[in-house]
């Protein structure tokens, strides 16, 4: 048992059996971290740097616990702070710190395909934590192991992803790994949200309609609103887009049938989903941020694995 | 190959096992068994069966345990992984610890590990099935042994069980 690659880059270069054996490994760590002592002493030759020229909580905290979960000894790098203020380049900084003998890289960057270029480069492993507009990996498999949890199974589930399609590295990880799963996915949101070439290019359903993504679905995963990589109006207020695209309890109320609630967080309340849906019974939002350390923990040990069957130097 | 144990000396090893697991722990009323996963499982499956038979089964607390996560060499190479399931507190009672072939002793280190994580027992005790004397790498010993043999390094132990292999036997390859 082994993954097919030295690095998760994204959930495009990955097979189903790399996913199914993240999954099954993530549903070991998550009994572990029901034990009276959370950790296991896996991983206490590795040294992982957490590199994050881009802001986060949820995901930072999180692959910071999957490695002190591990007994791995972590470094945590913020861009604030550091001599990238001084305008030292991305490859300088990392090779400086691996040169202290870092094993693995998790890296966040606001640059789409920041990790693919350092994989070239360095001979860490590297662990995508969210790369621009592209990929955000772990959070896909998160996902799906909670919808795994929750629905027993991913495929043939009905997957709707609802609101900022385009500037969603959730959204593209979250197709990708569905797709190979075998489940349907629906993408929905106001037009200006959906890149138009989607529906051709991954073989997937669009809707404009949120009542109609709803009423087709068995999971609604509801995305941020990224205001911050959106550098033009591309809807006229933030109250129009919840008025049109909000998800609230009336709705869900409205639509005959109990789907799941996701939401990868931060949740802008009121805008794309109400406090009355992301607090209901049906959401599964803060399972999703349990779930994502046990996840985490797996993709860490397997990428430890299988990148210590190179001889070492 | 030659046999060590056929399916009628397996059977009566195992009987004489759980015999014994109650002379030192009587109605076993503050002790419980562990099997380790993944191939001990099969063995200590045996044993709780027999001590159904002595003892009522509301005594028998009966879990497995999965080490992977505390082996020595995750740098080699993965391991499959198992489940590990304890639904009952180990603190302050007797442990069982059940595996079928004991030989470096590296696995019961590190389910000793593994275990102490779960909490601290009285006492610990191991039940093996075959001993493999004579080739441990650590100062490890089982308190009740099936049957002990001499091997070299090139040889290999295979335990056969009905459940999985369709034949119960134990065999020198």
């Amino acid at each position: 048992m082994q993954l097919s690659t030295k690095h998760l880059l994204g959930i495009r270069d990955l097979q189903p059996g790399d996913i199914r054996l993240i999954l099954d490994t993530a549903t070991q760590f998550k009994e572990v971290l029901q034990r009276p002592i959370k950790k296991v002493p896996t991983l206490r030759d590795v040294t992982i740097v957490n590199l994050f020229y881009e802001n986060s909580t949820r995901t930072r905290i999180s692959f910071e616990l999957a490695e002190k979960r591990l007994s791995a000894d972590t470094i945590n790098f913020t861009a604030s702070g550091s001599s990238a203020a001084k305008g030292e380049t991305l490859l300088d900084t990392v090779n400086n710190i691996l040169s202290m003998k870092v094993d693995m890289v998790v890296m966040r960057h606001s640059a789409s395909g920041a990790p693919h270029f350092l994989a070239k480069h360095i001979p860490a492993a590297i662990v995508n934590a969210g790369d621009g507009i592209n990929e955000h990996p772990t959070q896909a498999l998160l996902d799906a192991f909670s919808i795994r949890e929750k629905l027993g199974a991913l495929e043939g589930k009905k997957i709707a992803i609802i609101g900022d399609i385009m500037h969603s590295r959730v959204a593209l990880s979250n197709i990708y790994l569905l797709k190979k799963m075998g489940a349907e996915v629906m993408v929905a949101g106001p037009p200006t949200l959906i890149p138009v070439y989607i529906k051709e290019a991954f073989d997937i359903r669009v809707e404009y309609d949120l009542k109609k993504a709803l009423q087709w679905c068995d999971v609604a995963n509801v995305l941020r609103i990224q205001l911050e990589r959106q550098n033009q109006p591309l809807f006229s207020s933030l109250r129009e887009y919840s008025l049109a695209y909000g998800v609230n309890k009336r709705l869900l109320d409205s639509l005959g049938k109990s789907i799941v609630i996701m939401h990868p967080g931060p949740i802008n309340r009121g805008v794309e989903i109400d406090s009355d849906a992301a607090d209901s019974q049906q959401s599964i939002i803060l399972q999703q941020v349990e779930n994502g350390v046990a996840v985490r923990m797996a993709v860490l040990y397997l990428l430890a694995g299988s990148s210590s069957q190179a001889p070492a130097n | 190959m030659k046999t060590i144990l056929n399916e009628q000396q397996l059977a009566i090893t195992i009987q004489r096992l759980s015999h014994q697991v109650l002379e030192n722990h009587l109605d076993l009323e503050n002790t419980v068994l562990i099997g380790l996963q993944p191939r001990g499982i099969y063995f200590s499956n045996r044993i709780v069966e027999q001590l159904k038979q002595q003892v009522s089964p509301a005594n028998i607390h009966y879990g497995k345990l999965d080490i992977t996560f505390y082996r020595d060499d995750v740098r080699k190479g993965l391991h499959e992984l198992n489940q590990t399931d304890i639904p009952f507190s180990i603190e302050n009672r007797n442990v069982i610890l059940i595996d079928d072939v004991l030989y470096t002793g590296r696995t019961i280190r590190a389910a000793l590990d593994a275990l102490l994580d779960f909490g601290r027992p009285a006492k610990v005790e191991l039940c093996i099935l075959i001993d493999r004397r004579f080739s441990r790498q650590l100062p490890i010993q089982a308190d009740y042994t099936g049957k002990s043999i001499d091997s070299i390094i090139t040889q290999k132990v295979k335990v056969f069980w009905k459940e999985k292999d369709q034949k119960d036997e134990v065999s020198l390859l």
